[in-house]
């Protein structure tokens, strides 16, 4: 039988967690799902868990310099309606699940499930995030990217918790976000694009590219990146089919009940064309 | 193991000796008899479970126990009482947003965090607030009228 704690500190949340054998439950609204039992018995949890989402210390989104952060039991629907937050992250959870999921999960939660089609993950590839992950015996940063190794695999011991995810501010001329779901609310995406840019003049100055739903792992390439920048607007249309040829050497979906590859695949280099069309027809 | 869990129910003081990993609607249902929050999918798809979770709709077939320490909950049972749910009756009432029924307690909780939040939604804005919450009976019209009625003649309220 399973062990279930509540910390009433962060400090003791640490305590609990450097004994190696307890699990962090935070809004719950996958592992809820996922380890659920038949009605009116307790959820089939394996392992030791560690009930935080009370814990008001991790509740904050604060902004440092250019950076903005936000604590490991801050809710999506907090985070939809803070004034720190940037819109593309506004624009992918105002789709987000539905109002009383938002009220549960959490963007660290949703990062920490590490699904291929979390999609507040993707935007926190886009925002470049990075995690501050902590235990008794230190303190470390994780760029997203590295922390999330597959489907439902992070880089996190046993003793770890993730504290927050921080950003730095975006300044981009304009976002985009698309949701491709079976319907407007509580669906699982079948792929999902978000997209960045800034110019000066007719000269791309930064552009930021994160495809998911159509690999083991968000699919954000900052090499291809940095080769678009630099770019005028027609260097862009002129290279325009090799970028795409590019993204699509990466974009490798599965078959599964919501989608299939074949549809994710065009889907999601149509969503990268038209976001580039979008640039080009700027001028 | 077993954790004492204290929180407020509809505005009564509540402690209860249980294991934090149970879901919180069997808690309501079955220790606590609050049995207007009913089960339809059970993994939060469908809002027939909806409570308010300091003032927060919340789904309670997916709350884990633990979460509910040192909260203030609030059910149909409570919300019965106020100004605001005549309102929302009167307007369900009268726009047949009531069939079957099954879904109508949690759909009254989504409206009431709706229009807390924004007394007077359009349609999209009402959808977009339901969106968590199905009715395979009324085809949705008849729930978005009667919100738009309860908006209106309950000015004020909220």
């Amino acid at each position: 039988m399973v062990e279930n704690k509540i910390p009433t500190s962060y400090n003791e949340a640490l305590k609990i967690l450097a004994t190696g054998s307890y699990q962090v439950l935070n809004g719950g609204t996958d592992l809820m799902v996922r380890y659920r039992g038949w009605s009116e018995t307790r959820v089939k949890f394996k392992k030791n868990m560690l009930h935080i989402h009370n814990l008001d210390e991790l509740n904050y989104i604060t902004s440092k310099d250019e950076y903005i952060h936000i604590g490991a039991t801050t809710t999506h629907e907090t985070i939809l309606h803070h004034p720190l937050i940037p819109e593309i992250m506004k624009k992918c959870l105002r789709v987000f699940a539905s109002p009383a999921i938002r009220n549960m999960g959490t963007l660290v939660g949703n990062i920490g499930n590490a699904s291929p089609a979390g999609d507040a993950v993707l935007i926190a590839y886009l925002l470049e995030a990075r995690l501050v992950v902590e235990s008794l015996r230190h303190q470390r940063e994780v760029p997203i990217e590295d922390f999330i190794k597959g489907p439902g695999s992070i880089a996190l011991a046993p003793d770890e918790i993730i504290k927050e995810i921080y950003f730095k501010k975006l300044n981009f001329n304009a976002t985009y976000f698309t949701k491709v779901g079976g319907r407007q609310s509580d669906a699982i995406s079948k792929v999902m694009f978000a997209a960045g840019y800034r110019l000066d003049a007719d000269k791309i100055v930064d552009i930021r590219i994160a495809i998911g739903a159509v690999s083991p792992t968000i699919i954000k390439d900052k090499t291809i990146e940095k080769s678009i920048k630099g770019y005028t607007l027609k260097n862009l249309s002129n290279q325009k089919s090799m970028i795409l040829s590019q993204y699509a050497a990466h974009i490798n979906p599965i078959d599964d009940q919501r989608s299939n590859k074949h549809y994710r695949k065009k889907v999601a280099l149509n969503l990268l064309e038209a976001f580039l069309n979008d640039i080009i027809t700027r001028s | 193991m077993s954790e004492k869990i204290s929180f407020e129910l509809n505005g009564q003081s509540i402690t209860i000796t249980l294991s934090p990993d149970h879901r919180f609607l069997d808690v309501l249902r079955k220790h606590l008899n609050i049995v207007g929050p009913k089960e339809g999918c059970g993994e939060g798809e469908c809002g027939a479970c909806s409570v308010l979770m300091d003032g927060y709709i919340v789904q309670s077939c997916i709350l884990p126990l633990g979460s509910v320490h040192g909260k203030k909950i609030m059910t149909i049972e409570g919300y019965r009482e106020t100004k605001r749910f005549k309102a929302l009756q009167d307007a369900f009432l009268t726009e047949g947003a009531s069939q079957c029924g099954i879904c109508t307690p949690g759909m009254i909780m989504a409206t009431e965090y709706l229009l807390s939040h924004n007394p007077h939604p359009t349609d999209e804005e009402i959808r977009h607030g339901l969106a968590g919450n199905l009715c395979r009976c009324t085809g949705y019209n008849m729930i978005i009228k009667a919100i738009k009625r309860a908006a209106k003649e309950g000015e004020g309220l909220w």
